[in-house]
C-alpha cells in the first residue's frame, strides 16, 4: 500500500474516531506528564467533550446520500446506515457514563486512577465504534478486543477492593475463554470461504448448496453465538454478569450494561444477518431462520432465569444484573423470529429505551450508594423523604424498565412484540413468555419504588448530587419520557434515514 | 371532527398537578383546595357534552385524530409497503352514549372523591398529585378510540393506585397494593395480547374498524387467518383480563383486599369507577368484536354470574366487618352484570349497563359513608359499631338510604338495573335467571342485618363518647350521589335515551 493509495481513501469518514483516538491519546499523556496536585476531572470533562464533537460529526455524516455505503482500506471499514444508528447509540451512552464517571467518588478515593479510568473509557468505546463500522472479520475481532481489554482493566479498577479485584479477575478469564470460543467459530467460517472479508463471504456462502457443509456452518454459527452471547450477558453465560456488575464501579458498571452491550448486539447482527441471511440451510431456506429456535430457547431462558433471580436480589446492583440479563432476552426476540420488518428498528429502538433507563438508574444508584460500599436495597429507603426528585425520577426509570405506558420501555417492548406475533413469524409463545416475564418483573422494580415511597429513611440527611450526574439523570428522564409519549421521534428518524438491509448487502462498490 | 374538547376534558387535571408541584408541601390548606379544583374542569366539561347529547347534538364533534406512531412499515428491501401493512397508530378520542356516560359517572365521583379526600390523614401533595393521575387514566379509558390508547389509560390507573394504596392505605396496605399490582398488570398483560393480536390481523389499532372487520361489516381484508378457534381464544383471554378487573369469582380476591385496606375517598373510586373498566371492556371488546363467540359463551357466562351472585351474597352475609360486607356485595353485583351481558338481548344489556351506572354511585356513597364512621370511630366491626343511629342519626340514616338502594328498592337506581338484568335472563334461561333471583333475597338480608346492627340496639362500647354526625362539606357528596340514584331510580330514561344509540349498535352486532 503506498502513499498515493492511503491517500486516496475518504478518511473523513473515520473522524469520529479520530477524534475519540487522538483525545484518548492526549488525555493519556496528560495524565502522565501534568502535576500531581491538578485535578483529574479536568481530563474527563475534555474526554466528554471529544465523545460530543464524535457525536457532532456522526451526525453531520447522516445527511450524505443514504443510498451511498462508504468503505474504505479495501472494505474492511464501512459506514453504512447500520454503522452510523448504532455508532450513534454508543456515543450517546458513552456520554453519559463518561458524566457518570466524573462524578464518580468511591469510599476510598479514586486519585491516582482517575486519569487513566477515562482514557481506558474512550479506548472502549473506540472498540464499539470499530465494530460497529466493520466489514471485515479482522476488524470486527479488533474491535471486540479493545472494547473487551478496556473492560477488563476497567472492572478492577478500584486496586484496593476486594470485590473490584474479584470483578476484574472473573471477567478476564471468562471474557478470555469466550474469545477464544468466538475466534473458532470464526476459524469455520474463514475456512468454509476463504475470506475475511464479510461481503466476500457471504457472496460465497449463498452458493454453497452442498449438504456436507451445512454440518461446519452450524458449529461456525454456535460458537460465534455462544462467544458473543457473553458479551450480552444472556443466559445460560451470564454468570459473570451479577459478579462483575457488583465488584467494578458503577460508572464502569453502566458501561458494560449498556455501551458494551449495545456492541454486543451490534456485532451479533452484523455478523449473523450478514453470514447466514443468504445462506441456505439444508432444507433450502435461509439458515438464519432455520437457527432461529436455538436462539428462541436462549431468548426464554434469558427472561426467565433474569426475572425470576432478580426477585431474590437484595443487592441491588446484583438485581440491576440480573435485570439486564433480562433485557438481553428480551432483545433475542427478535433476533430469533427474524421478521425482517422489525428487526433492525425495533432492537435499535428497544437499545436507546434501555440506554436511557438503564443509565439513569444506575446514575442514580451511584449517588445513592455513594457513602458506604453497601448496595443493599434498603439503602434505597426513604428516598423520597431525603430528595422527592431523585425519587420521582428514579420511578420513571423504574416504571420504563418494567414497561408501563407513557415510557419508551413500553414502545420498545411493544415493537418487540408486535414483531414476534406478526404475520409470517406468529410466535406466539416467545411473545407470551416475554410479557408475561415482564410482569413478574413488576415485583423487583416496584420493590425499589415500595422501599423509596414507602419505607422511613434510616437518616434524613439530604444526599449529595454532583453536577455530572443530575445532568446525566434529567436528560435520561426527558429521554425516557419524551420517546414513550411521542416515539415518533426516534422511530421516524431511523425510518428515514437507515436503510439497514439494504445497506448490508449492497455489492456495486 | 378534531376539537380539542375531549382532550382538554381527560387532560384537565394535569393543570392540577401543575400547580401542585409548585405548591409548598406545607400549604395543607392551598393543596386540598387544587385538588379539589382541579377535579372540576373535567365535570363542567362533561356535563356540558351530555348536555349538548341530550339536545339532540352529535357525539362526532368532540372527537379528535392525531397520527402518533408509525412502525413496522419497510419490507425486506427496505421499500415502503405500497398500501401499508400497518396503518399509523393515531391518537384518538371520541365517545359515544355509554362512554359519555361512564365519563360523566367518573367526573361527578372524581370530584365526590376529592371531597372525600378531606379524611386522609398524610402528605396531601402527593395524594393529590396521584389521585389526578388516576382521574386522568380513568376518564381517557372510556374516551380511548383505539386499542393501544385505551391500554395506556388502562396502565395509567395501575401506577397511581399502586401508591394510593400502598401509601395511605390501613394495616396491611403494602401486600393489598401488591397483591393489585400483581392481578391487575397479569389482566393487562393479556389484555395486552389480545390487542397486539388484533393489530397484526387486521392492520389497524381503531376499534370501530376491527369491529367492524370482525363483524363482517368491513370490506377491508385481514392480514392473517382468524379462524373461529382464535376468535375463542381471544374472546377467552378478553374474559379473563376483564374479569379480573370487574371481579368474576375465582379472581377476586386482590379486590376484597383493595376495599378493605385503601383509604375511603380511594374505595370510592375503585368500586365506582375502577370496577366497572371491566365491565366496559367486555361490553366494548367481547360483546362488540367477537358477538358470535360471546353468544356461545352465554350460558357459561350466565351462570359465572350467578355464582358471583351468590357467592359475594353468602359470604357477606357472614362478614363481622362492615367493609367486608361491602367488598363481598360489589362482587354480588358484578354478578347482575354478567347476568345481563349474557342474556344477550336489549333488556339484559340494558340491565348490565344500567347497573355498572348505578352501582358506581351506591357503592360510592356507601364507601363514603364508612369513611366519615372510620374517621369518627376508628372502626368497622359491625358489633363493636352497634347504635350508631344515636350517636349520628344522619350517617346511620343515610347508610339505610344507601342500603336499600342497594338491596334494589323500587325508586332507586338499583332496582331499574336488577330488574332489567333479570328480565332479560329470564327470556333467554328461566332456571338460571331463577336461581338468581335468590341472590336479590340475600342482599336484602346481609345487608340489613348488617346496616341494622350497627344503627339500632343499645350503643356499643367499641367507639368513644365525641362521635360528631355529617357536617359541612361532608353533606355535598352524600346528597349529590343520593340525588343520582334517586334521579336513575325515579326517571330511568334519562340514562336509558342517551345509551340507546349504543345498545341499538351491540343488538345489531349480535344480529338480534
Amino acid at each position: 500500500m503506498d502513499l498515493e493509495t492511503l491517500l486516496s481513501f475518504d478518511w473523513s469518514v473515520m473522524a469520529p474516531e479520530f477524534i475519540i483516538l487522538g483525545v484518548a491519546t492526549l488525555l493519556s499523556l496528560l495524565d502522565l506528564f501534568l502535576p500531581k496536585k491538578i485535578d483529574r476531572r479536568l481530563l474527563g470533562w475534555l474526554g466528554f467533550a471529544s465523545i460530543l464533537v464524535a457525536l457532532g460529526f456522526l451526525v453531520g455524516m447522516y445527511d450524505k446520500d443514504p443510498m451511498q455505503v462508504t468503505t474504505i482500506l479495501y472494505e474492511t471499514y464501512r459506514l453504512d446506515s447500520f454503522a452510523m444508528a448504532f455508532k450513534t447509540l454508543i456515543l450517546v451512552g458513552a456520554a453519559f457514563v463518561m458524566l457518570m464517571a466524573i462524578s464518580y467518588e468511591p469510599k476510598e478515593g479514586l486519585k491516582e486512577y482517575r486519569g487513566e479510568f477515562f482514557y481506558l473509557l474512550l479506548l472502549g468505546v473506540l472498540g464499539a465504534m470499530i465494530m460497529s463500522s466493520s466489514g471485515d472479520l479482522i476488524t470486527l475481532f479488533v474491535g471486540l478486543e479493545l472494547l473487551s481489554l478496556a473492560s477488563y482493566v476497567l472492572a478492577g479498577l478500584r486496586k484496593k477492593n476486594l470485590q473490584s479485584n474479584e470483578a476484574a479477575m472473573k471477567y478476564v478469564i471468562n471474557g478470555g475463554i469466550a474469545t477464544a470460543i468466538t475466534l473458532f467459530g470464526m476459524s469455520y467460517v474463514y475456512g468454509l470461504t476463504g475470506t475475511t472479508n464479510l461481503q466476500e463471504m457471504w457472496i460465497t456462502l449463498s452458493q454453497i448448496n452442498a449438504r456436507d457443509m451445512q454440518y461446519l456452518l452450524v458449529i461456525a454459527f454456535m460458537m460465534m453465538f455462544v462467544g458473543l452471547s457473553f458479551k450480552l450477558a444472556t443466559a445460560p453465560f451470564h454468570m459473570w454478569a451479577p459478579d462483575v456488575y457488583q465488584g467494578a464501579p458503577t460508572p464502569v458498571t453502566a458501561f458494560l450494561a449498556v455501551v458494551s452491550k449495545t456492541a454486543g448486539f451490534i456485532i451479533v447482527l452484523r455478523l449473523f444477518v450478514t453470514l447466514f441471511f443468504p445462506t441456505r440451510s439444508a432444507e433450502g431456506s435461509s439458515m438464519l431462520f432455520s437457527m432461529g429456535e436455538f436462539i428462541a430457547v436462549l431468548a426464554v431462558a434469558s427472561m426467565i432465569i433474569g426475572n425470576f433471580v432478580a426477585l431474590r436480589q437484595r443487592n441491588v446492583k446484583r438485581m440491576f444484573a440480573y435485570s439486564g440479563v433480562a433485557h438481553a432476552g428480551y432483545l433475542l426476540v427478535p433476533l430469533a423470529t427474524v421478521n425482517f420488518i422489525f428487526i433492525f428498528e425495533a432492537m435499535w429502538f428497544y437499545l436507546v429505551a434501555y440506554l436511557f433507563m438503564n443509565i439513569g438508574a444506575l446514575a442514580v444508584l451511584q449517588v445513592v450508594t455513594a457513602q458506604d460500599d453497601s448496595e443493599d436495597l434498603s439503602r434505597f429507603a426513604g428516598l423520597y423523604q431525603r430528595s422527592p426528585l431523585l425519587a420521582v425520577l428514579m420511578s420513571v426509570f423504574l416504571l420504563s424498565l418494567a414497561g408501563i405506558p407513557g415510557t419508551a420501555g413500553f414502545i420498545g417492548k411493544l415493537s418487540i412484540f408486535v414483531g414476534a406475533i406478526s404475520e409470517p413469524t406468529n410466535a406466539y409463545v416467545l411473545a407470551s413468555v416475554l410479557i408475561l416475564t415482564t410482569v413478574v418483573s413488576y415485583f423487583y422494580y416496584f420493590g425499589i419504588m415500595t422501599q423509596m415511597f414507602f419505607r422511613p429513611a434510616a437518616s434524613q440527611e439530604k444526599i449529595h448530587v454532583p453536577v455530572g450526574i443530575w445532568i446525566t439523570v434529567f436528560v435520561c428522564a426527558l429521554g425516557t419520557l419524551l420517546l414513550g409519549i411521542l416515539p415518533g421521534l426516534a422511530l421516524d428518524m431511523f425510518g428515514s434515514n437507515f436503510d439497514i438491509l439494504r445497506d448490508i448487502f449492497e455489492t456495486d462498490n | 371532527m378534531n376539537s380539542i374538547f375531549l382532550t382538554a376534558l381527560i387532560f384537565a387535571p394535569l393543570l392540577g398537578i401543575l400547580v401542585l408541584l409548585f405548591t409548598p408541601k406545607t400549604n395543607v390548606e392551598a393543596i386540598k383546595i387544587v385538588g379539589f379544583l382541579a377535579t372540576l374542569p373535567s365535570l363542567v366539561l362533561a356535563l356540558i357534552a351530555f348536555w349538548q347529547y341530550k339536545a339532540g347534538a352529535g357525539l362526532e364533534q368532540f372527537a379528535i385524530k392525531h397520527e402518533w406512531i408509525t412502525f413496522g412499515n419497510k419490507d425486506l428491501t427496505g421499500e415502503i409497503y405500497g398500501s401499508q401493512v400497518y396503518q399509523p397508530i393515531s391518537f384518538e378520542l371520541g365517545v359515544n352514549g355509554f362512554s359519555l356516560v361512564m365519563i360523566l359517572l367518573t367526573a361527578v365521583l372524581s370530584t365526590l372523591a376529592a371531597i372525600a379526600s378531606i379524611h386522609v390523614k398524610k402528605e396531601w401533595k402527593g395524594y393529590f398529585i396521584l389521585f389526578l393521575l388516576l382521574q386522568i387514566g380513568m376518564l381517557g379509558v372510556f374516551a380511548a378510540e383505539n386499542l393501544l390508547l385505551f391500554f395506556f389509560f388502562f396502565e395509567l390507573t395501575l401506577i397511581p393506585m399502586f401508591f394510593l394504596i400502598g401509601k395511605w392505605g390501613y394495616f396491611e396496605k403494602e401486600s393489598a397494593a401488591y397483591r393489585f399490582l400483581i392481578y391487575n398488570g397479569l389482566g393487562s398483560a393479556i389484555l395486552l395480547i389480545v390487542f397486539v393480536v388484533l393489530f397484526t390481523k387486521t392492520g389497524t389499532m381503531n376499534i370501530a374498524e376491527i369491529t367492524a372487520m370482525f363483524t363482517g361489516n368491513s370490506d377491508a381484508m385481514f392480514l392473517g387467518e382468524v379462524s373461529d378457534d382464535l376468535r375463542m381464544g381471544l374472546l377467552i383471554a378478553l374474559l379473563v383480563a376483564f374479569g379480573i378487573k370487574l371481579p368474576i369469582v375465582p379472581l377476586h380476591s386482590w379486590m376484597l383486599k383493595v376495599h378493605v385496606q385503601a383509604p375511603p375517598s380511594i374505595v370510592m373510586l375503585h368500586a365506582g369507577v375502577l370496577l366497572k373498566i371491566g365491565a366496559f371492556g367486555l361490553i366494548r371488546f367481547g360483546v362488540g368484536i367477537f358477538p358470535e363467540q360471546f353468544d356461545q359463551l352465554a350460558f357459561i357466562l350466565a351462570i359465572l354470574g350467578v355464582v358471583n351472585l351468590l357467592y359475594g351474597a353468602f359470604l357477606a352475609l357472614i362478614q363481622t366487618d362492615f367493609k367486608m360486607v361491602l367488598a363481598y356485595s360489589s362482587i354480588s353485583h358484578m354478578g347482575i352484570v354478567l347476568i345481563g351481558l349474557a342474556a344477550l338481548n336489549e333488556a339484559g344489556i340494558q340491565g348490565a349497563i344500567f347497573q355498572v351506572v348505578s352501582h358506581g354511585f351506591i357503592a360510592a356513597l356507601l364507601f363514603f359513608l364508612i369513611g366519615v364512621m372510620y374517621e369518627r370511630t376508628g372502626t368497622t366491626d359491625i358489633g363493636k359499631l352497634g347504635g350508631l343511629a344515636k350517636a349520628m342519626p344522619l350517617t346511620a340514616g343515610f347508610f339505610l338510604v344507601g342500603a336499600m338502594a342497594s338491596l334494589g328498592l323500587p325508586g332507586m337506581s338499583g332496582f331499574v338495573s336488577e330488574f332489567l338484568a333479570f328480565m332479560g335472563l329470564f327470556n333467554e334461561m328461566p332456571v338460571v335467571a331463577a336461581v338468581g333471583t335468590l341472590g336479590i333475597i340475600l342482599t336484602a338480608a346481609y345487608l340489613l342485618r348488617a346496616v341494622l346492627g350497627m344503627t339500632f340496639g343499645t350503643k356499643a362500647a367499641g367507639y368513644g363518647e365525641k362521635v360528631v354526625d355529617l357536617r359541612g362539606v361532608e353533606y355535598i357528596p352524600v346528597f349529590a350521589m343520593l340525588f343520582f340514584i334517586i334521579l336513575i331510580g325515579v326517571y330511568p330514561s334519562i340514562l336509558a335515551q342517551p345509551l340507546q344509540d349504543t345498545i341499538n349498535a351491540i343488538i345489531l352486532g349480535i344480529g338480534g
